[in-house]
Parts: C-alpha cells; sequence; structure tokens
C-alpha cells in the first residue's frame, strides 16, 4: 500500500460515502474534513477497514466547545487518524449541536477510543451512544459539570476541601 | 553495674557513666533513624527518589528506608500535587501512621497549588488544608539538597519531642474530615 | 478476592490505581482507576498566553520535558509561521535525545527495583546525575526545564556544554554493553521474571493506540523521527530497533526493556552527529522573543517522546491566549491496554508489577 494525499483520501471516503464529507477545508495549517454525525460510526468503520486507507492508528479524540458560532453554539469532535502501514493521517471532524451532544461510540473499532471517549465526555460533556462505560475517568466520581465548557465555573469547595484561595 | 563495667572493653570510658534526659535519648534514636512513607505523587517524586539514590544518599543522615506502608514509617514527604480526588488517601494515609508523626510539604503544588492555583480546578490548593505540616519545602521541584535540609529540620523538631506530651498533635477539628 | 493496589503502592509509578479480582496469586481480571494526579493542564493552557503554556508541557510528562516542550513548540510554530533557526533545531536535537536517555535510564533503575533487583537503580541513577548536571549547567533546572521554547530554544549551548556532552556520550557509550547488560538484561533471574509475560501482539497493541518503545517491543516499525520527520531528524543517521522475541515470544516484558536499552544507543549516535554537525547562529528566533499571536487556525503536531507519540492539538482564534489545547499522551494510550492484558491470559500478581513497569508510564501524563 502507498501513501495517500489527503484529496486521494476525502476521494476514497466519498466514493464509498458520498453523503458522509460535509464539508472539507483543505488550505488550512492542517486540513480536515467534517463528517455528518450520523454517519461518522460508517466513515470510521470505512477508515479503518479499506486497505486503500488502513488507519489503524486512531491518535487522538479532542472535544471543543463553540459556545459563539454563528450557526448556533456547538461542539466538535475531532479525531487524529493515522496509518502505521500506510504512514498517512486525516483529522476528521464531528459538529454536535452543544445543548445535545451525542455521537457514536467508535471503541468497537478503535480499542483506544475507549479512554479517549471516557475523557472527552468528562471533560467536555460529549455523550458517545454504545460506548459500553462512560463514566468520568479524570475528575472525581461525584464532580458536577464539564470543566472544559467555556462556561464552567470551578465549585467554591469540595467534599468541604476550599477550592479557591484567592 | 557490674556487668556494664565488665562489657565494656574501652578504657577510656570503662568506669563513666552517662547521664541523660530519657526525652533526649529517645529523641536522639528517632530522629537519627527517619523512616519516610514512600509517597509520591509527581514530579517531587523523582527529586525524593534522586535523594535517595547514588549521588545524594539519603542514608548518610539516618534516614533512607523508604517505607511502602504508612504503619511502618514516622515522616510522610508530600512529594507532588494533592488533587480533590487523592485528598481523601492522603488523609487516611496521614491516620494510619503511628504517632508521633512528621509531615514535609515537598513543591510547590503541595504548599499552595504551585502553577495551578489559578486554574486547577481539580487541584488541592495546599496540603496543610488536609493535614498539619511541620516542614515547607519551596521549588518547582525542590532540589536534593533542599529536601536535606528539610530532612534535617524536621530532625531538630524530632530532637524537642518530649513523651510526656501526649497532645501536641491531634488534628484540629477545622482540618478536612473525609467524609 | 478483590484487591485494591494503589493509588500509593511503590510499584506503580505514581497514583496509579488498579483494582484486581484474584484467586489466589492468579489475577483474573482487573480494572485500571485514573485520574488521582489530573492537574488541569487544558484548562491551564486556555489562561495563559502561547508563551507561559511551555511550563506546564514540562509538567506532564516530567521525565522527558525536553519532548513534550518540543511537541508544543513546534505546533505553535506551526500555526504562527514561525521559523525556527539551523542552530536551535539542532540544539533540540541534543537535549532530546539526552532526556531521551535520562528518561530510559530512570526506566531501567526502576524495573529493576520492581522486580526486585536495587543495585541496578543506583547505577542507573549516577548516570542519569550526570545527564541532569549537563541539563542545569544549560537551563538552571533538574527536571522541569522549559528549554526548548516557542521559536528556539531559551539559552544558547556554549562550546563548554558541548564538550561536557561529547565526554559523557564517551562515558556512557561502552556502559551499556559492559555494565547494563551484564547487569539486569541478561541475567537468568530479570529474564525468567520477565520473558513470556504480557505479551501484547502486534495487531493489539496498535488497536489501543499504543506507541513509543512499547509498540516497537511488539515488532512493530514506526517511530515519528524517521516515519513523519520533524526538526533534522531527516539528516541524521539512525536505527529504529524493533522487539525480535530473542528471549521467549514477541511482544513480552523484555522485549520492550531491550528495546529502550537498544535505543540509548540510537540516541547517543544521534547526540553525537548533532554536536559534530551544529552550525553557528541564532538560537531563537527574535519574533517570538515577546508575544507570539497566531491567526485564527488549527494545527495537530506530533513528536517522538521516551514513551510514544506527544500530540499537542492546538486551536488559535486569533488572540494571544491559545483558544484550546489538547495533548495527546504516550503513557494514557499506553497504560489502557494493561485491562485487557489481564484478561487475555491469566497472569499472576508479582507479573502485573513486572508488566506496569514495562510499559513505562509517568502518571503525570497519564492524567495530565
Amino acid at each position: 500500500m502507498a501513501r495517500l494525499e489527503i484529496g486521494q483520501i476525502i476521494a476514497v471516503i466519498k466514493e464509498k460515502l458520498p453523503e458522509a464529507v460535509v464539508e472539507e477545508i483543505l488550505d488550512g495549517v492542517d486540513p480536515f474534513v467534517v463528517v455528518k454525525a450520523e454517519q461518522w460510526g460508517e466513515t470510521a468503520q470505512l477508515c479503518r477497514d479499506d486497505s486503500r486507507l488502513g488507519f489503524d492508528l486512531l491518535s487522538c479524540i479532542s472535544g471543543v466547545d463553540y459556545p459563539e458560532r454563528e450557526e448556533g453554539p456547538e461542539i466538535e469532535v475531532i479525531y487524529h487518524l493515522d496509518s502505521t502501514v500506510n504512514h498517512h493521517g486525516i483529522t476528521i471532524k464531528v459538529k454536535l449541536p452543544r445543548s445535545d451532544p451525542r455521537v457514536a461510540s467508535v471503541e468497537e473499532i478503535w480499542r483506544t477510543a475507549d479512554w479517549h471517549e471516557r475523557e472527552t465526555y468528562d471533560l467536555v460533556g460529549v455523550i458517545f451512544e454504545g460506548h459500553h462505560n462512560l463514566v468520568r475517568i479524570l475528575c472525581a466520581e461525584d464532580w458536577v459539570g464539564h470543566p472544559l465548557r467555556k462556561d464552567y465555573e470551578p465549585p467554591d469547595s469540595f467534599h468541604g476541601i476550599k477550592n479557591v484561595i484567592y | 553495674m557490674n556487668e556494664i563495667e565488665n562489657r565494656n572493653p574501652d578504657p577510656l570510658t570503662k568506669n563513666v557513666i552517662f547521664m541523660s534526659a530519657i526525652d533526649d535519648v529517645i529523641n536522639a534514636t528517632r530522629a537519627n533513624s527517619v523512616w519516610p512513607l514512600t509517597f509520591g505523587l509527581a514530579c517531587c517524586a523523582i527529586e525524593m527518589m534522586a535523594t535517595g539514590a547514588a549521588k545524594y544518599d539519603l542514608d548518610r543522615f539516618g534516614s533512607g528506608p523508604f517505607r511502602g506502608t504508612p504503619r511502618q514509617s514516622d515522616l510522610m514527604i508530600v512529594a507532588g500535587t494533592v488533587t480533590h480526588k487523592m485528598a481523601p488517601r492522603v488523609k487516611r494515609l496521614y491516620d494510619q501512621m503511628p504517632e508521633p508523626k512528621y509531615v514535609i510539604a515537598m513543591g510547590g503544588c503541595v504548599i499552595r497549588g504551585g502553577p495551578y492555583v489559578k486554574h486547577g480546578y481539580h487541584v488541592v490548593k495546599g496540603v496543610d488544608l488536609l493535614i498539619p505540616v511541620d516542614v515547607y519545602i519551596p521549588g518547582c521541584p525542590p532540589r536534593p539538597e533542599a529536601l536535606l535540609e528539610g530532612l534535617f529540620k524536621v530532625q531538630k523538631l524530632m530532637k524537642r519531642e518530649k513523651i510526656l506530651d501526649r497532645t501536641r498533635r491531634t488534628t484540629k477539628p477545622e482540618v478536612y474530615q473525609p467524609v | 478476592m478483590l484487591l485494591n493496589m494503589g493509588p500509593q503502592h511503590p510499584s506503580t509509578h505514581g497514583v496509579f490505581r488498579v483494582v484486581v479480582r484474584t484467586d489466589g496469586e492468579l489475577v483474573l481480571e482487573s480494572e485500571s482507576h485514573i485520574g488521582y494526579l489530573h492537574r488541569c493542564f487544558e484548562k491551564c493552557a486556555e489562561g495563559n498566553n502561547y508563551l507561559q503554556v511551555v511550563p506546564y508541557t514540562d509538567r506532564m510528562d516530567y521525565l522527558c520535558a525536553m519532548m513534550n516542550n518540543w511537541g508544543y513548540a513546534a505546533a505553535v510554530e506551526d500555526l504562527a509561521g514561525i521559523e525556527v533557526p539551523e542552530r536551535a533545531e539542532y540544539i533540540r536535537v541534543i537535549v532530546a535525545e539526552l532526556n531521551r536517555v535520562a528518561s530510559h535510564l530512570l526506566a531501567f533503575g526502576t524495573y529493576g527495583l520492581d522486580i526486585g533487583a536495587i543495585t541496578p537503580f543506583l547505577y542507573a541513577f549516577r548516570d542519569r546525575e550526570r545527564i541532569l548536571k549537563i541539563f542545569e549547567k544549560l537551563c538552571g533546572q533538574r527536571l522541569n526545564y522549559s528549554y526548548v521554547r516557542v521559536g528556539g530554544v531559551t539559552f544558547d549551548m556554549t562550546d563548554e556544554i558541548l564538550a561536557d556532552i561529547e565526554a559523557f556520550c564517551d562515558y556512557f557509550d561502552p556502559k551499556i554493553l559492559d555494565e547494563y547488560d551484564n547487569l539486569l538484561s541478561y541475567n537468568g533471574i530479570f529474564i525468567s521474571r520477565t520473558s513470556n509475560v504480557g505479551v501484547i501482539p502486534a495487531e493489539l497493541a496498535v488497536s489501543y493506540g499504543v506507541t513509543g518503545p512499547s509498540l516497537r517491543g511488539s515488532g512493530v516499525q514506526r517511530d515519528l523521527r524517521r516515519d513523519a520527520p520533524y526538526g533534522i531528524y531527516d539528516r541524521l543517521e539512525f536505527d529504529v530497533p524493533v522487539g525480535s522475541g530473542e528471549m521467549g515470544q514477541l511482544g513480552d516484558c523484555w522485549d520492550r526493556y531491550m528495546v529502550r536499552m537498544r535505543e540509548m544507543r540510537q540516541s547517543i549516535r544521534l547526540v553525537r552527529q548533532a554536536v559534530k554537525d551544529i552550525p553557528e547562529g541564532p538560537f531563537c528566533d527574535k519574533k517570538a522573543y515577546r508575544a507570539v499571536k497566531p491567526k485564527a487556525g488549527e494545527v495537530y503536531k506530533r513528536v517522538e517522546g521516551a514513551r510514544g507519540e506527544v500530540g499537542f492539538y492546538v486551536v488559535s482564534d486569533g488572540t494571544n491566549i491559545p483558544y484550546r489545547v489538547k495533548a495527546r499522551a504516550p503513557s494514557f494510550c499506553n497504560i489502557s491496554i494493561l485491562d485487557k492484558l489481564t484478561s487475555l491470559s491469566n497472569v499472576m500478581l508479582a507479573d502485573l508489577v513486572a508488566i506496569i513497569g514495562s510499559l513505562d508510564i509517568v502518571l503525570g501524563e497519564v492524567d495530565r
């Protein structure tokens, strides 16, 4: 298998799933594509299984909160995929409404997504449907709120320990 | 008395009896065999390990056998950031240590939250909100020499201990109690 | 029986907690709990400007702080379009590879300690102190250097320090073969404790996102320095050691351990080349001295840290404060495989310690 350019990768995805890619930004520092949230599960399966793509390594899942978007408040979930065979990578974004951010879990496809999704749930509050154990991973079990939301206010005290001292 | 004389082979001290307060004897033995609890939390733990290892060699100063259990140790070196998730455990480990016990707060994070004091929502801003602290060592992380200096300070404190005074270190009521 | 290992346990390398269900000495299954050192790196990064974030990256993986600095600095440089001077690139390679050696030395020492050999720990720290002394001369810190900054490095490398580094290379190179391999690597007890224990098949490792020496121990040829070259790595010669299953199955603890030992030698080789070729010139880009204000955009930059792929996803909204910084920590992914390993085959409780040690995690990075 050979290394593909970003354009070729998108072409392969479009060939199999013509509806999935809704937006492609190729002129930035890092090019990325936006995938429809409903079709993210199929796209992920394709990305791993198609031998031309061969994205077998999920590097990172990040969640970013955009409360002041023109299109309405949004949360973006960003997947950085990488191939250990073909040595190419791609950035895929899924845009979700901020009021009810739900997206399909990909932990069956890449096992590493298990902890990454739990972390994104913990810090940003994205709900991954189909995850077998979506509980907090970094913060304490009874922590309230999702700290990396832009409107998050830390608690004044937690279990009787003062949290804000200045 | 006879027995002592017979066993002492040194002609210089053969007939000498040392008089001392029992406090001083006990404190001297205690201060020269400090057993710290292995309680590495973060970056400072690496410097704590370096203090125990080849170059700085904590053993020279009558300390060093890092114990894995609080029940065998009399000094707790809190090295690293204490978080809210860790706080009940810190408190419990401290409670499990036998009296008299001493605490060194090593590094900026343990003293007042360090670099995480403003935005670190999950960081306990100072371990003295949880347990009483005897010696503070600033630095991020403190050098091994600083930790040694802190240990000397603890040894000085140990030498001031009175065996009849059992009330020195009851936990203050306003200090955090785990739920 | 349910047994709670950690968060305060001498062999978990920090505050890592595993709940294991045991039957006598056998571990039937385990459940990892992390977050006891969650220090809110990502929130802190959103509250400080681009240059102020660098010290926080140190404290993520405090054993190879240079690589974390580098990953973050490279991401911001890409975002802001800052050119790094040639000399700075060479200095970065030198300090990063020395830091890798220091980190692997600590992994070697503490792994011996976990298995029950105390001597390697003292040997490793003796040599690690030499590297720390060089770093201290260079930037005044022993652990959290903040030396690699956006636009270059903080201080210039003097000829005296370069001579020190060369002297260290000459001193250290024969040590690996003569001392360490004799001391631990080919020790019969060590081999029987680590070979055929905690075998990670290559496919499983990739699926769990395991990177770095732990992945190469399973025989996968993946090293970002070679596959996605950054800095000046494409000009330097080095080999990528992978596990071969010499002492047992491919991908066991011994293989992972041995990859680290072999990598140290490659790092020394890289340092020697960089020291030889280092050009004269500025060590930091003038534009990045005061403040950095990238245009709106985003970038994901990866470097090969001592534990694997260190990635930084930085989003800018055009101000001098990052909108979002997400760190991809290699230890976070590496340790997630532990639960799977204990369920794959029945391991002994003592082997669990060997497996955790061979994955070489740093809790500051797992929890961030």
